[in-house]
């Protein structure tokens, strides 16, 4: 039965990882998100996963590597400084069609940044980040409900793409306390894929875990035999991928003259945004991506009467901008309500969406 | 032609250089695994640097290359996942002891129970023989053309850095010859031994010749390492509990 209980969106998400039956974390802390790795220091053993606090998360997200190699529903969970450390890994992870998800929850800024609630890493999270021709599924929560459903849709998802899957998270999710509803226990074989090293018998033709471009002049390897070539296969995958999972939510789009875009923790203020100017008479909409890549380009045919978009984000340069910019074919100007060291406040964004009229 | 014997873990010569020691070592493994009876469930991790060649149709095992110098926590992970599984990392003296210096410090000292083999060829044999934190003092290398500065850079041994961390057990060998190679392996086997025997970290560096970025014969390079090699890296049992 599925408990309804008090919590915080970072032990929320850890306490649901393990529900979506992940049994394998490597982490290190790092503020906003070390309540994840704390939680998962004493909970993991309890459920009998396996939990340990890297020295690194370059090793942090390399252990990930190895047990989503051998079949598990890995994990491991950061911040900026330490997701950029990651990226190593998740660029391996994507080389190697293997399924695993990792979590940023975000704070602000490049370098060191600081410590408070922002949204600071969503360049690095969209475009791959790490290094070759990969990106990665990522899926923004804005609720700790969210935060839950989200982890168990991303261990779903990495696994139907084989692919790594990111949750862009940020410090005001997860260091918030809503009602949320936990839900039930899901096992997982580590055996349920054939790919998954685990020991090969004599007869048997070992499985490599390797880097596909060494494979890919081979015409029996499998993935060659059915898509011609890599290249073939990988364009498709993406394409695939940016057909099947665009997701979003609409919220007073089809009349707005400007739609504001919007997602984790300023999507709230946001949407609080919308009601204020639609009761001053200004008609404002949002559009909130719920998958930061693939980008909900399809959302934005709703917006028949838009005449300008303005993104709303707790940053400094307006990094989802170019996204909008492209998902509307430059036809329309594109603002920016931005702040950092907080969410900006809805008579600043009406301001701003207001100018972009004129 | 004579007719050539396999062990049974091995599929086929490597696209190793002639007188590589990488081939060997894998060898050993392969004979290893077999012996103690768990090659039904070992999982290798291979560094992409030259070890990785035995992921080219090579080793009959399950196997995972893992990036430059993260053989360890991969292998670490794919132990996590599956703890009846026995796992081990394969890789080189700049993987192990540069980029991924800090992974097996941490791993050497939380004791995790896996095995490590280390082949200690001296110089980053994959990128064209630059320098390695265990390049001699003096030794010409691609990127010391007039000779390692020792004052400047070091000499990195293994049993300085981890001896008094908690290993298991902590060995060095070579393979020069039948007698020494036999000695190897006896320590590759006691180091899967006590993984079997939940025991802790095993650590195997076997001291190998890298005749192409010596720029030496095979035969030069394997008197290169026995004779010179060691007088850095002194042959023995260091740790065994
Ligand atoms: C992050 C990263 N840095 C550098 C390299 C390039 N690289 C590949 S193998 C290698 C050195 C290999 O030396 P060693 O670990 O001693 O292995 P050997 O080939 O000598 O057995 C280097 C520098 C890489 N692949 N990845
Ligand atoms: S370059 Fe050196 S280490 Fe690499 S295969 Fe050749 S001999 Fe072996
Ligand atoms: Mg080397």
């Amino acid at each position: 039965m599925a408990e309804k209980v008090l919590m915080k969106g970072n032990e929320a998400l850890a306490e649901a990882a393990l529900r979506a039956g992940s049994r394998f974390y490597s982490g290190y802390p790092i503020t906003p998100q070390t309540e994840i790795l704390e939680y998962l220091s004493t909970r993991m053993a309890e459920v009998g996963g396996f939990f340990v606090q890297a020295e690194s998360e370059l090793c942090g997200i390399n252990m990930v590597f190895g047990a989503a190699a051998a079949g598990a529903r890995a994990f491991t969970t950061s911040s900026g400084p330490g997701y950029s450390l990651k990226q190593e890994g998740i660029s391996y992870l994507a080389a190697n069609d293997l399924p695993a998800v990792i979590i940023d929850v975000m704070r602000i800024g490049s370098g060191l940044g600081d410590i408070f609630m922002g949204q600071g890493d969503y360049w690095q999270l969209t475009r791959g980040g790490g290094h070759g021709d990969y990106r990665t599924i990522v899926l923004a929560p804005n609720s700790v409900q969210e935060n839950v459903e989200m982890v168990q849709k991303a261990f779903d998802l990495a696994e139907q793409y084989l692919h790594p899957v990111i949750i862009a998270s940020d410090a005001g999710i997860g260091q918030m306390m809503e009602p949320v509803e936990l839900p039930d226990f899901k096992e997982h074989d580590v055996n349920k894929f054939d790919w998954a090293v685990r020991g090969c018998k004599e007869n048997e033709n070992p499985r490599y875990c390797q880097n596909i471009y060494y494979n890919m002049w081979d015409e029996e390897y499998p993935l060659v035999k059915e898509y011609g070539d890599y290249p073939t296969y990988l364009t498709k995958k993406y394409a695939t991928i940016e057909e099947n999972e665009q997701r979003w939510e609409s919220y007073q789009v089809e009349d707005a003259e400007v739609v504001l875009v919007a997602y984790g923790s300023s999507s709230r203020v946001a949407k609080d945004t919308v009601d204020t100017a639609r009761a001053q008479g200004f008609k404002l909409g949002l559009i909130r991506p719920i998958t930061l890549w693939p980008f909900p380009k399809k959302a934005f045919a709703e917006a028949k009467a838009a005449k300008a978009f303005c993104t709303v984000e707790v940053n400094i340069l307006g990094q989802m901008g170019d996204d909008v910019r492209l998902a509307t074919e430059g036809k329309f100007p594109v603002g920016f309500a931005g702040n950092f060291f907080a969410v900006p406040d809805p008579d600043d964004i009406i301001a701003t969406a207001k100018a972009l009229l004129k | 032609m004579a007719e050539v014997r396999l062990p049974k873990r091995i599929m086929n010569s490597g696209g190793w250089c002639q007188g590589c020691g990488h081939g060997v070592v894998v060898r050993l493994i392969a004979e290893v695994l077999d012996e103690l009876g768990v090659a039904d469930k070992a999982i290798a991790v291979e560094d992409v640097a030259c070890g990785s060649m035995s992921m080219s149709g090579v080793l009959k095992c399950d196997a995972i290359m893992a990036a430059h110098g993260r053989p360890i926590p991969v292998a670490n992970g794919a132990k996590g996942a599956r703890p009846d599984s026995i796992v081990y990392a394969h890789l080189g003296d700049g993987s192990a002891y540069s980029i991924g210096c800090a992974e097996l410090v941490h791993t050497a000292l939380r004791g995790d129970n896996m095995t490590v083999i280390v082949v200690n060829n001296t110089v980053y044999g994959m990128t064209g023989g630059q320098m390695a934190p265990t390049t001699l003092p003096g030794e010409k290398t691609a990127s010391s053309p007039k000779g390692k500065d020792a004052d400047r850079y070091g000499v990195l041994n293994v049993v300085d850095l981890i001896s008094d961390l908690n290993c298991t057990y902590l060995a060095r060998g070579e393979i020069y010859d039948v007698a020494s190679t036999a000695k190897t392996k006896a320590m590759i086997k006691k180091a899967f031994q006590n993984q079997i025997d939940n025991k802790g970290f095993s650590l195997v560096e076997v001291l190998a010749p890298c005749p192409t970025n010596l720029h030496m014969t095979p035969v030069q390079c394997k008197e290169f390492v026995h004779t010179e090699a060691t007088k850095y890296f002194t042959l023995g049992e260091f740790v065994d509990k």
